[in-house]
């Protein structure tokens, strides 16, 4: 499954090269892209777990950069 | 300027003055208090999210490098370099901000083409404002002026014109009529018009094209990859050489205040921003420019590859050529051109083939078919009946032959159609595919790049096809080849390559889908819509026009060297301020500048992107 998410307040480019390299990695995740331009972030995951692999990306960005949100609908 | 770039301006003002105040004779501890009061005024967002990301096991985190370089230089006496410092940094950052929310809105901009709400027709004729989601097909909607078209449709009632600008970059209006299709993206300018919607939302044209635009920013550049894994090791390379430099000089003998300042001089320049912003903002200035034009770029790396075609092979019908047939020449024997062609467009009357059509199309008027009685279709030739009481053969070289009359063959090149009256030969028209109005200046602007080879393919006869390829001046031509014969020949063209020079294939779409995919880049004519050639391609021409190749292709090699500057100068300023710096030649000013600096100005060159190369 492939979802297209808003993020909030994602200030610098660094971080979202960061986001993507720890969303990339965790177990589940067939392929992310975290843009710093448009401000969203496309994921691909198993659908079974496209939730808690969801979870578990917010956290990962929330490690890198704790002010950015990620608005999900 | 959003909210938040107003804040950061108000404090880099104050902690500015504050800091100049402290270059006035103020007695200890004042000056003292002044700079730690400007410090924490312009710095104390970057100490908090250092403390807080250090917490969290992000070492690398340019906050808390940003900070440690400026709390080390306070430490170390040095006040006044502390404080500006951190305020040169902010100023940057403030500075990188605006611009990139600048040129992200002017790129937004290009993609403005989403219809917020269609106008539901109801039973009654009520009107009823709803999300373009909800509309089905089947269903009618009511397009006024000024109003954006928001679904794929045909046109009930109504006449209006429309500016395609948004989809295909065509300034002229397009003028369309009852039972004319229309295309979501378009804005109708003048009259109010009843659509009948054809497709849903999802699959409409304007949501197919902003996927499209969106998604492009994952198909990565080889430039940006090389980006993303430099910048992995870029920034803990840069801090463990601090780490040694002041550890390993004070051992080896050299003085341990001056080796820390030092040190504290790399972690400034430490942040990889410059190149992580500027390589993607380039690509996507790239392929927002393109749009701008009507041409949809999938991916940077379509981009990158199409800076470095040198072979272009064309598909000729529908690419080269308009694909519908025309009258392009009527030579008469004896009567007039438009007595021929009004005789033969009166025997066609009843006929549906392609040149009867044309035929038609090219006398122009309501024909009453009345006139015609006593037809006959003969297969293969043509066909013989009574126009006005007199005997009419209308056909090619063999229907001619068989009832004894005297033809002569034409020397245009096409479908010869030979008309005889009462038994005697009165003409023939010629048919045949028109050439599209700008494609010997698609041949010869891409020569004018330096593109070494010029092919055509076509499924023709060998005449026509060569007849084509001599006017438009193409280097080669391949005829009368079956869509898997295009293939092999595309392979072998393929094999042909040297070095990085990439092949393009240019075609409709419509069969041609395999050699789309296998050649290097896939270019395809898009027919305001087509599906299939949207699906098959890299790169999607909106308006049909073959010149636009060469203008992708300026595109592509202008972000080319965008991108090849911005590298450039990001490492090349990056590496002599770290050199200058061990030497202990770099003030941290200097550090400051090859960090936020070299990122604000790799952003402004970046944008220059988006402008559209003018190519004669």
């Amino acid at each position: 499954m492939k979802k297209v998410f808003q993020l909030v307040d994602l200030d610098c480019a660094n971080c979202a090269r960061k986001m993507e390299e720890a969303i990339a990695r965790l177990d589940g995740v067939e392929q992310v892209s975290v843009n710093f331009l448009t401000q969203k972030m496309t994921l691909t995951a198993d659908d079974a777990r496209f939730d808690s692999i969801l979870k578990q990306a917010v956290k990962a960005c929330k490690k890198v950069e704790p002010d950015c949100e990620i608005i999900l609908k | 300027m959003s909210r938040k770039q107003k804040k950061m301006l108000v404090r880099i003002l104050i902690s500015a003055a504050l800091w100049i105040a402290c270059y006035f004779p103020i007695p200890q501890p004042g000056s003292l208090v002044l700079y730690l009061i400007s410090y924490a005024v312009i710095g104390w967002d970057v100490l908090w999210k250092a403390i807080r990301n250090i917490l969290r096991g992000q070492v690398f985190d340019e906050n808390f490098l940003m900070a440690l370089a400026t709390v080390g230089a306070m430490g170390s006496g040095e006040f006044g370099e502390g404080v500006a410092v951190m305020l040169f940094y902010q100023t940057g950052e403030l500075f990188q901000s605006y611009a990139v929310g600048r040129s992200r809105k002017s790129i937004a901009e290009l993609m403005d083409i989403r219809p917020d709400y269609a106008n539901l027709e109801k039973d009654e004729g009520a009107l009823e404002q709803v999300s373009p989601e909800e509309v089905q097909i089947g269903q009618t909607i009511v397009v006024k002026p000024g109003e954006r078209v928001p679904l794929d449709g045909v046109i009930l009632s109504g006449e209006s014109s429309l500016d395609t600008k948004a989809l295909s970059g065509e300034s002229m209006p397009r003028s369309v009529l009852p039972g004319d299709d229309v295309v979501s993206g378009c804005v109708n300018l003048t009259g109010l018009l009843r659509v009948q919607v054809t497709r849903p939302f999802g699959e409409s044209t304007v949501n197919k094209i902003l996927e499209l635009v969106e998604n492009s920013s994952s198909k990565k550049a080889r430039a940006e990859n090389f980006i993303s894994k430099f910048a992995r090791y870029y920034t803990p390379a840069v801090v463990i050489a601090a780490v040694l430099m002041c550890v390993m000089a004070p051992l080896l003998g050299g003085d341990f205040s001056e080796w820390f300042h030092r040190a504290l001089t790399f972690l400034v320049i430490s942040c990889p921003c410059a190149l992580v912003i500027s390589i993607p903002l380039s690509f996507f200035g790239g392929i927002g420019g393109a749009s701008k034009c009507g041409i949809l770029v999938k991916g940077g790396n379509y981009l990158e590859a199409l800076a470095d075609v040198d072979r272009v092979v064309f598909d000729k019908t529908g690419t080269l050529t308009r694909g519908v047939f025309n009258v392009t020449a009527i030579h008469p024997d004896e009567i007039s051109e438009s007595r021929l062609l009004e005789i033969a467009a009166v025997a066609e009357s009843y006929s549906d083939h392609p040149i009867a059509r044309s035929l038609r199309e090219a006398y122009g008027v309501p024909i009453d078919a009345s006139r015609l009685s006593g037809l006959k279709e003969l297969s293969g030739r043509g066909l013989s009946g009574l126009v006005d009481g007199q005997a009419v053969l209308v056909g090619n070289d063999r229907l001619m032959e068989e009832n004894g009359i005297h033809w002569h063959p034409c020397h245009h090149v096409g479908t010869t159609v030979h008309v005889a009256l009462e038994g005697r030969y009165v003409g023939h028209i010629v048919i045949s595919d028109e050439i599209k109005p700008d494609a010997v200046q698609a041949i010869s602007r891409l020569k004018a790049m330096g593109i070494r080879k010029t092919v055509m393919l076509t499924g023709d006869a060998k005449a026509t096809g060569e007849d084509v390829a001599k006017r438009l001046g193409l280097d080669e031509v391949y005829t009368q080849l079956l869509p898997a014969d295009k293939v092999n020949r595309v392979e072998a063209l393929l094999s042909e390559g040297v070095g990085r020079g990439k092949l393009a294939f240019v075609g409709d779409g419509i069969n041609d889908a395999p050699v789309l995919s296998r050649s290097d880049i896939g270019i395809a004519m898009g027919g305001m819509g087509s599906d299939a050639a949207i699906e098959a391609a890299d790169v999607v021409l909106m308006d049909d026009q073959p010149s636009k190749i060469a203008t992708a292709i300026a595109i592509a090699r202008k972000t080319r060297r965008i991108v090849y500057e911005n590298i450039v100068f990001a490492l090349g300023v990056k590496a002599v301020v770290l050199i200058l710096g061990a030497m202990g030649m770099a003030s941290m000013w200097a550090a400051v500048f090859a960090d936020v600096g070299v990122s604000f100005i790799a952003i402004l060159n970046a944008t220059r992107a988006l402008k559209v190369p003018q190519t004669k």
